[in-house]
């Protein structure tokens, strides 16, 4: 386990950590990444934004899932910073957080680029990307200047 | 209307030795000596069963000699209890065994193995059983100013109980003041290491049987109601307290709310008429969560109640009573789920060595919570209903 550098929320070191294994279904949101793309699910048929890839709807039960490019601006809805990680490749402290994302996802993510003692609800933040490995990138949420 | 479970009986209970291990043992035959136990609290003979639900319930029917016989395996908690009740209810058995344990699962790290499940979309960001109740505790925090004082008021009242119960596996580590909780350690924010579960290991087993085989003394004990909220696997996708899947529905930081509402009319009763709640503690917050949930109290009037003193000893509301997951045991999937329904029924009959509550007639009990989407319920009482 590492400490982070001046007291700021950093991503992991990429390939320390356990890493996410993408589905077939989720392809377009793990391609995004790669690209620097923020590419979250929706129902083409109601619009609603899904918290993940669906097969149905869960509020209109067509199989209408599409994918939509996200501006990747938000706001932060919630967080915890955390000092004791499941897994030494994280990089403590660091900050999971819910994103509220203007065109109205809820996303899961990380903050990133700020100290801990200046998340508050509210937040303004931006996406950005860094690699995971190679072949996999993350999105993680910067406050906005 | 004739009460659907009015001829099941919760007849037999058991804990079996809980610690932080228990060499020799693995998770079936902690689970068999509990099934074992319950069946003696029972006074009902193995070869009377003709039922075993739970964890792992087919290798128990072939463990215990039972075939031919029902089986339903299941790794959840109340609602194996309840689907054990509905196999007399429906007539299918007359007695079943409700069973699972936990023993030599783990390396024993920080976080239990049964809350992390593989998912790609939580995975990479370090997420874990207490950021993800954390997640869900914290727009709790901004929404109605609950402090972290209040969570560790709740985690000492029921870190307290633990201290005072021989038979939890932190027995005598206290008592604990909340200046205790938030002395420790930070894990992930808001919860200190003594704001969160512990894990361990142990079996855990109930005896369920009809009515006019079951023992007609004041040991019985009754099922008066239940409930189920589900939003989504647990610990697969991101804990948002205001999801909600469809217009209308309840926001997903108050599951169990439905599930209570439900509870509550099937038993004809309400939230003042509970006795004691063995609330289900995976964090400090939940406590907090579920007075408000279930109506024990209105939104973020939670950590007020706690700071009353209303969930101690000798409060209006006595919480948690033998140190829950916190510090009576945390033995893996099912285990602790029924153990809170375990010390439900010893509270009705009046037999915990520490903490009774005098006179207790009605229990809640409850397992899961926010941060794993779910929660289930279940009313007990010492009448018949």
């Amino acid at each position: 386990m590492s400490t982070a550098d001046a007291g700021l929320l950093t991503p992991p070191p990429a390939g320390g950590f356990p890493m996410p294994r993408p589905s077939e279904r989720s392809e377009p949101f793990w391609s995004g990444c790669l690209e620097g793309r923020l590419v979250l699910p929706y129902c083409a048929a109601c619009g609603a934004r899904a918290l993940r890839a669906f097969a149905v709807c869960p509020r209109c039960a067509s199989p209408g899932l599409a994918w939509e490019q996200s501006a990747g601006g938000g706001r932060l809805y919630s967080w915890t910073v955390v000092w004791r990680p499941p897994h030494p490749g994280f990089v403590v402290p660091y900050a999971p957080a819910v994103v509220a994302l203007e065109e109205g996802w809820m996303f899961l993510s990380a903050v990133v680029g700020c100290a801990p003692d200046e998340l508050r609800d509210g937040l303004a933040l931006q996406v950005e990307f860094h690699p995971a490995t190679d072949e996999l990138a993350l999105p993680y949420f910067r406050p906005v200047a | 209307m004739t009460h659907p479970f009015r001829d099941v009986a919760i007849v037999g209970v058991c804990n079996t030795r809980q610690a932080r291990r228990l060499p020799g043992h693995d998770s079936s035959s902690i689970a068999l000596e509990a099934a074992l136990g319950a069946l003696a609290d029972a006074e009902i003979e193995a070869r009377d069963v003709d039922g075993v639900v739970g964890q792992a319930a087919a290798d128990a029917v072939l463990e215990l000699g039972l075939g031919p016989c029902v089986r339903r395996p299941s790794g959840l908690g109340i609602p194996t209890i309840v689907d054990a009740a509905a196999l007399i209810a429906t007539g299918q058995c007359r007695a079943v065994v409700v069973l699972a344990g936990g023993a030599a699962l783990r390396s024993h790290g920080s976080a239990a193995p049964w809350t992390t499940p593989p998912n790609e979309l939580v995975a990479g960001f370090g997420l874990f059983t207490a950021a993800e109740f954390a997640l869900m505790a914290r727009r709790h925090m901004v929404t109605y100013g609950t402090t972290e004082l209040q969570l560790a008021t709740a985690a000492a009242v029921v870190r307290t109980n633990g201290h005072h119960n021989p038979e939890a596996v932190y027995h005598g580590r206290g008592p604990f003041g909340p200046e205790d909780i938030l002395a420790s350690p930070l894990v992930a924010e808001p919860f200190h290491l003594l704001d969160c579960a512990t894990v361990s290991e142990g079996g855990c087993a109930l005896v369920l049987a009809r009515a006019d085989i079951a023992r007609q003394d004041s040991r019985a004990v009754w099922i008066l109601g239940c409930g189920s909220d589900s939003y989504a696997p647990a610990y697969t996708v991101a804990p948002v307290w205001d999801f909600s899947p469809r217009p209308g529905a309840r926001a997903a930081g108050w599951v169990g709310a439905d599930a209570a509402q439900a509870m509550f009319a099937m038993a004809g009763l309400r939230p003042g008429d509970v006795d004691v709640a063995e609330f289900y503690d995976p964090f400090s917050f939940e406590i907090i969560r579920q007075l408000e949930a279930y109506g024990f109290c209105g939104p973020g009037e939670g950590g007020p109640m706690v700071e009353s003193g209303a969930i101690g000893p000798g409060g209006a509301l006595p919480v948690t009573t033998d140190g829950g997951t916190m510090s009576f045991s945390h033995p893996g999937i099912a285990a602790q789920q029924f153990q809170r329904v375990v010390r439900g029924v010893q509270q009705l009959r009046g037999e915990c060595p520490t903490l009774q509550v005098e006179g207790a007639e009605v229990a809640l009990c409850s397992n899961g919570g926010s941060g794993a989407l779910f929660t289930d319920v279940l009313l007990l009482g010492k009448e018949r209903p």
